[in-house]
């Protein structure tokens, strides 16, 4: 499996409380809103091409991340989509989509029956708090969708 | 999911508990509180289970208030343990007046504190586990939710190394842990390795290997029952405090890998599965409800006290205050494998009833011992009742967020959410004991810095969010991020986003404006290089100066919603 190596940036977290942060990196945050309406509609968009006119199905695929995330920069994500994984009746891919990112594309994974099991884990980087979103495309055609919110937060107040 | 059934369970627990109160209100009429009463209680079944947690380092009796704003959300709106001052006396049928009242609310707080005194005192908590273990030797299993290493000025100047020395004579059976991480990974792991007894964190692992760094789950037995103890750390450790401390540790709730566990502890045998938890109350009873198979929670973390089990879906779920200020018992009687009946007590640790355990009282006092002039030494005097605990503002804070303006020449001041800290009773000396006791932090430094309206604003909707978001599993469990020189109106129900309004700055009543930077200072950030002065030498320098401290306690906090 694949994991993407992500360059170190400032995120919320780090801007709040480090006190060298200057007006510039608060500019910036105060502009997020704006762009995150943008991205929703970005990956609604991405989701409609997978979908092609079909409507996804709740079940069968499991998404495992965490309720909050301890480092926005690697979020830990796991997709599992039960299935045989015969030739008759298999997944063949999830596409894991991140709806407040400026690019909302996270992953595809491809499977063949050979898979054995269709299990996919990786690391994403999210902007701030979103939802995840999980799409299983099964060889009959049917899709299969899940989702997650995360947070990224700001913490700093635990009890 | 949790019901109005399982309330009415918890109403119908108090018919047993009316009992018990019965008594203890007729000894507070005659004024004299014994180790006794304190102590009886009509053993059951094979196994004690005595419970302490979220001590954060009081040795010595404190006073501590209660909340009067601890409010539900979502499935938790109006539920214990979010019944507060005399609803809360209402639901478990206790008098005014009584020690129960007293120990469990902060109705007439001030009043109670001078009729039964302090609470607390690791002395006296021996005593009482001395006792119960003599009574049930072989039955007794004793066990410490964590946030035991944190919260004093000894805690703090020997990074944890007095509590392990007193632990390991009082000699928990296991312990789970949160403010205990602070220290940072090595002084944890050193720490850990001096203790006589299991630090159990099933849902740490290691970020490079995704390991476990901590043992899981420990098993005894008590009465012939064998007995699984897993246990759970704060899940939003690296998130609510410092990351950079503990660097390559990941947490998290982890619910499918308890529920792996249970299952685990099952297939090799156990009775009766116990789940030493620092999640909070809300996380807990969630758990309870989608996790089969857990027929104790012993709760933590949220600093809540209830005077009866609440149970969801099998599982019993105990609640034993902070601060040392309690001590639960809950006996258990288990057959073909499951709880068949109990009994439970939530015991008060008030101090002046109890006699102090010779061999603690002594390293408690070895341990202050080098130290006791600068513990002592008198900063100022309080008018007010300090308290730090409630969902959003307390007196303490107040004075906190105070010293804070003057002394970093700020406009707004913001001060954290924690949910420990002793009380001061108006009158009171304020000493450095009572200063550490509110701010006693690994990463204690000051900031100052220019905020614009529309981050402050953000900041106090994120902090609101961890705190009132309907989801518990999306909960950290502090309260409300504490403000000094602003006022705002905070809508509970609202999502995250829009619950904050009507920021206004107090010191000329204009509002704040989106695009305009504020001077803010405050406390305890969780990122590396904070570097102004830290908070315990700020406060103290500012109660030195003013000599006598006054705190109105008129929030400038509009809550809807509640």
């Amino acid at each position: 499996m694949n994991t993407t190596k992500h360059s170190t940036k400032l995120n919320r977290r780090e801007i709040l409380f480090s006190l060298g942060a200057g007006s510039m990196a608060l500019v910036t945050l105060t502009m997020l809103p704006g762009l995150a309406r943008a991205d929703k509609t970005a990956a609604d968009a991405e989701i409609k091409k997978i979908l092609g006119g079909k409507t996804a199905q709740d079940g069968r695929v499991t998404l495992d991340v965490p309720q909050i995330a301890e480092n926005g920069n690697t979020v830990q994500l796991e997709v599992a989509v039960d299935s045989p994984m015969t030739e008759k009746d298999y997944v063949k891919a999830v596409h894991v989509f991140a709806d407040g990112n400026p690019v909302p594309n996270v992953a595809s994974f491809h499977f063949t029956p050979a898979s054995g099991k269709a299990v996919a884990a990786t690391r994403m980087r999210l902007a701030k708090t979103q939802n995840v979103i999980a799409l299983a495309e099964m060889s009959d055609g049917s899709i299969y969708s899940t989702q997650a919110a995360v947070k990224v937060t700001i913490g700093g107040c635990g009890g | 999911m949790f019901s109005r059934r399982d309330f009415l369970q918890v109403t119908a627990a108090t018919a047993a508990l009316t009992g018990a109160l019965g008594q203890m209100a007729r000894a507070a009429a005659r004024q004299a509180i014994s180790q006794d009463d304190l102590l009886r209680f009509d053993a059951l079944g094979q196994v004690t289970l005595l419970h302490m947690t979220d001590l954060h380092a009081q040795l010595m009796p404190i006073y501590f208030r209660e909340p009067s704003i601890n409010v539900g959300v979502g499935a938790a709106r109006g539920l214990p343990p979010h019944l507060t001052g005399k609803a809360l006396l209402d639901a478990f049928a206790v008098s005014a007046d009584t020690p129960e009242a007293y120990a469990l609310s902060s109705e007439d707080f001030t009043a109670l504190a001078k009729t039964y005194g302090r609470v607390g005192g690791l002395d006296r908590l021996a005593t009482l586990v001395r006792a119960i273990r003599a009574e049930r030797p072989g039955n007794t299993l004793f066990l410490d939710g964590g946030d035991t290493w944190q919260g004093s000025y000894t805690s703090l100047v020997s990074t944890g190394a007095d509590m392990v020395e007193v632990m390991n004579v009082l000699r928990p059976d296991a312990m789970t842990a949160h403010w205990e991480f602070t220290y940072g990974t090595d002084r944890v792991k050193e720490l850990v390795d001096q203790l006589a007894f299991p630090f159990l964190a099933g849902n740490v692992r290691d970020t490079e290997w995704d390991e476990e760094v901590f043992e899981a789950t420990a098993t005894f037995e008590r009465g012939g029952v064998k007995i699984a103890v897993i246990g759970q750390a704060f899940p939003y450790t690296p998130v609510a405090n410092p990351r950079y401390l503990i660097p390559t540790w990941s947490f998290g709730i982890q619910e499918s890998l308890i529920a792996e566990r249970v299952a685990a502890a099952r297939a090799d045998g156990a009775e009766l599965v116990v789940l030493l938890s620092h999640n909070g109350f809300d996380v807990d009873r969630k758990l309870a409800a989608r996790v089969d198979g857990i027929d104790v929670i012993l709760t933590g973390h949220t600093h809540d006290a209830l005077p009866v089990a609440v149970t969801v879906n099998k599982t019993l779920l105990i609640a034993s205050g902070s601060h040392g200020k309690f001590l639960s018992r809950l006996d258990l009687e288990i057959k073909d494998g499951a709880v068949a009946d109990y009994r439970y007590r939530l015991i008060p640790i008030l101090t002046d009833a109890i006699a102090p355990d010779p061999e603690i009282a002594a390293l408690v006092e070895k341990i202050r011992a080098p130290h006791a002039a600068e513990l002592s030494r008198v900063l100022g005097q309080s008018e007010s009742l300090l308290y730090r605990r409630g969902n959003f503002n307390g007196t303490f804070d107040d004075l906190i967020c105070q010293a804070l303006l003057q002394e970093r020449d700020a406009q707004i001041a913001l001060s954290p959410g924690f949910r420990w800290g002793a009380t001061l009773l108006p009158g009171q000396d304020i000493t450095v004991e009572d200063v550490y006791n509110q701010t006693a932090i690994t990463y204690a430094n000051t900031y100052r810095n220019e905020f614009t309206g529309t981050f402050l604003k953000e900041v106090l909707e994120d902090v609101a969010d961890n705190l009132f978001n309907p989801d518990p599993y999306y909960q950290q469990g502090g309260d409300m991020v504490r403000v000094g020189g602003l006022g705002y109106t905070i809508d509970i129900g609202k999502p995250i986003g829009q619950r904050i309004s009507d920021l206004t700055l107090l010191a000329d009543g204009s509002r704040i404006e989106a695009e305009k930077n504020y001077v803010v200072a405050g406390w305890a950030s969780v990122n590396e290089g904070t570097d102004g002065p830290p908070i315990y030498d700020l406060v103290s320098r500012y109660i030195q100066a003013q000599k006598v401290i006054r705190i109105d306690d008129k929030p400038a906090i509009k809550v809807l919603g509640a």
